[in-house]
């Protein structure tokens, strides 16, 4: 909640009026710190709607949006193949950004782009939502207090009904557009596994297989190592109705228990003594969202929404960069996308049905990795 | 309105609490028969109403109604639209003019919307919305529809947007074609009102989340309780027991305690918890 009102409010522009884009302009909208001074789309009929009926004012050229309003923030919801050029004309002139995930389809251009943000103090993030769910939050909140000891395994699901038959091309089902499973379901597992657990070294084993659609994959599963006996899993499916929404679910071994999490509930079962300074007994313990999700001053569609909207609004006023979900952390889940992508090639490259790789995965580019962990 | 309504999210795997629990119910109530059944038990306590969404398997049930009218002479719906997943998904799937085309059972009427320059912005938005009501209403034809709801999504999607006047379209619309009284759902009560004063919907019906606990009561605890007392509306009180987050007396208490709250709506699936439940409301009416 926004307890100070001193600062000036954040003048901004919201682009791209898809899915999203209208979701987010909902509620960056009526929140109390925002002006809202322009929406962006190429599309007609959802700008003309809006401005007749909201008053909003209307832009169709980005640049001509940028050249002509005074902004503090843009917020970006546009496909995912747009987003480098768009964010890099907002950082030019100096305007913090919001972008809607995948950052970049291009690892080594988000890096870029985060450390031109960086460079010049601005404050950036991703739409990673699930690093706001309450129940979540709790889990990193217990993860970073060893609450459950050293960790050894984790598994991250996301399941959901999205492509469920054959369907008509969008975006969303183009593969170089950004679509697909691993760029929708699968990358918000891997960012909240980055949230978690830090990134990974090595992705192997890694699945990207077509249910339904003809251009990109319903379905990616992958292994992953991080180089110190601790391995992860990642499981997602976005052809899988018996869902009635995306349900993400998080479970953590290590060796003193374990820890399952999804939207509404976290179950920790603690192997050892009670920790009471974490508020845990012995065996099983639950929590649920009831009692996890602080209030937000606004509602629309789920807590997390709301708060990762307040989240930048604040940063921004207070010109703090280090955000919950900032370029450079959603760099590193494009990163863990790309190996994704590299290892399924590498395995689709083999004709005999078995992976050309060695056994053991070799650990990959670590230099590269010390400039995306910006170690 | 009556002041005990029967919701329905136990029976479409809603629950805020667990998501277990929400698929072994979606288990349990894979037959409308079952869900029938609970129906029935709820009818038997004296709960007229079934406040629904507007989910394709609530036609089996509207069926079922209609094909027994004596059973259920007394039987109310009261609708609640649209059941949003179903169209949030056709958007991602199809894209968002596709999917309104999807849903529409007179395809030639965007159609020619849509062509005759009559462009979806042009914006005839009214009439769209229209269209999507009589869409959504279709199921329910011959049965009692006394209030017909919009959903918290849709009503705070427009909220948010800043739709003020679509609230007002809708209620008209409701009103004049349905002889209905139109609801708006929100989580997001005391701003709602305000548009709603200021689009000219007077003393409208508005179901919140109204429990002790403030679970997604946006603007807080003090300023619902103090809207509740002092402003012109008829509010509905629903997620009373925040799923099950605090015992069903002190929810009710809670709720209860509140002499302008006109109704309440809760779901339960035995009939222990549907007879508990009305009748800790009708105790706690007729003490205070």
């Amino acid at each position: 909640m926004t307890e100070s009102r001193t600062t000036a409010r954040v003048r901004l522009a919201m682009v791209g009026l898809g899915k999203m884009g209208l979701s987010h302009l909902a509620m960056f909208r009526p929140h109390p710190d925002v002006e809202l001074v322009a929406v962006c789309d190429t599309v007609g009929y959802v700008l003309d709607t809006l401005e007749k009926y909201t008053g909003v004012k209307p832009y169709t050229d980005y640049n001509k949006l940028l050249e002509q309003e005074q902004l503090d923030a843009v917020v970006i919801a546009t496909p995912s193949k747009t987003h480098g050029a768009m964010v890099r004309a907002a950082l030019d002139r100096n305007q913090h950004v919001f972008c809607e995930k995948p950052f970049s389809l291009d690892p080594a251009e988000g890096l870029e782009l985060a450390e031109l943000a960086e460079r010049k103090g601005l404050v950036t993030q991703v739409g990673y939502h699930y690093r706001f769910v309450g129940a979540f939050e709790e889990v990193k909140r217990l993860v970073d207090a060893n609450a459950i000891g050293k960790l050894h395994h984790a598994r991250i699901e996301a399941y959901g009904p999205v492509v469920l038959r054959p369907k008509p091309a969008t975006w969303r089902t183009s593969k170089s557009e950004g679509g697909g499973c691993l760029y929708d379901y699968a990358c918000h597992g891997l960012d909240l596994l980055n949230h978690l657990v830090g990134p990974p070294s090595n992705v192997r084993g890694a699945v990207l297989n077509k249910i339904f659609s003809s251009d990109v994959e319903d379905e990616v599963y992958a292994s992953m190592y991080y180089g110190n006996g601790m391995s992860a899993q990642l499981a997602a499916n976005w052809s899988d109705e018996s869902y009635r929404k995306m349900s993400t679910k998080v479970t953590l071994w290590g060796t003193e228990g374990r820890i399952y999490a999804d939207r509404q509930e976290v179950q920790v079962f603690l192997r050892g003594d009670a920790k009471p300074e974490l508020g845990l007994v012995e065996g099983w313990n639950a929590r649920y969202t009831t009692e996890l999700t602080d209030e937000v001053w606004f509602y629309l569609r789920g807590e997390e929404y709301s708060a990762q909207v307040d989240h930048f609004v604040k940063h921004v006023q207070l010109r703090d960069p280090n955000t919950r979900c900032s370029f450079r952390d959603a760099v590193q889940a494009d990163v863990v996308v790309g190996m994704t992508l590299r290892d399924a090639q590498r395995a689709d490259a083999s004709d005999d049905g078995a992976p050309a790789r060695a056994a053991q995965p070799a650990a990959e580019g670590g230099s590269w990795w010390k400039r995306v962990r910006g170690s | 309105m009556e002041r005990i309504l029967f919701g329905d999210n136990q029976f479409f795997g809603v629950n805020h609490m667990s998501e277990e629990k929400a698929r072994a119910q979606s288990v349990r109530f894979k037959d409308t028969q079952a869900i029938m059944e609970v129906l029935d038990i709820a009818y038997e306590e004296g709960i007229k109403v079934f406040m629904c969404t507007t989910h394709e398997r609530i036609a089996e049930v509207c069926d079922h109604v209609r094909a027994n009218p004596e059973k259920y002479a007394d039987f109310q719906f009261y609708p609640c639209m649209p059941y949003a997943h179903k169209y949030a998904n056709a958007v991602t799937e199809y894209g968002m003019i596709e999917a309104l085309k999807r849903f529409l059972p007179e395809q030639g009427k965007l159609g020619a919307m849509l062509k005759g320059g009559m462009s979806l912005a042009k914006k005839d938005v009214e009439g769209l919305a229209q269209l999507l009501i009589d869409a959504e209403m279709k199921m329910f034809h011959g049965l009692r529809t006394p209030v017909i709801f919009l959903q918290n999504v849709v009503t705070d999607l427009l909220l948010g947007l800043g739709f003020d006047d679509a609230f007002k379209y809708f209620a008209d619309y409701v009103k004049e074609k349905y002889d209905a009284e139109p609801g708006f759902i929100t989580m997001n009560l005391p701003r709602l009102l305000d548009v709603l004063d200021k689009a000219g919907v007077d003393n409208p019906i508005v179901c919140s989340n109204i429990n002790k606990i403030a679970f997604r009561m946006c603007g807080g605890k003090e300023l619902y309780e103090k809207t509740i007392a002092t402003r012109r509306f008829r509010p509905i009180a629903m997620s009373v027991l925040a799923s099950g987050a605090i015992s069903p007396r002190e929810a009710l208490e809670y709720v209860c305690g509140q002499k302008q709250i006109e109704s309440i709506v809760f779901g339960a699936s035995s009939r222990g918890n549907i007879r508990q439940t009305a009748q800790l409301i009708r105790d706690l009416d007729r003490i205070s």
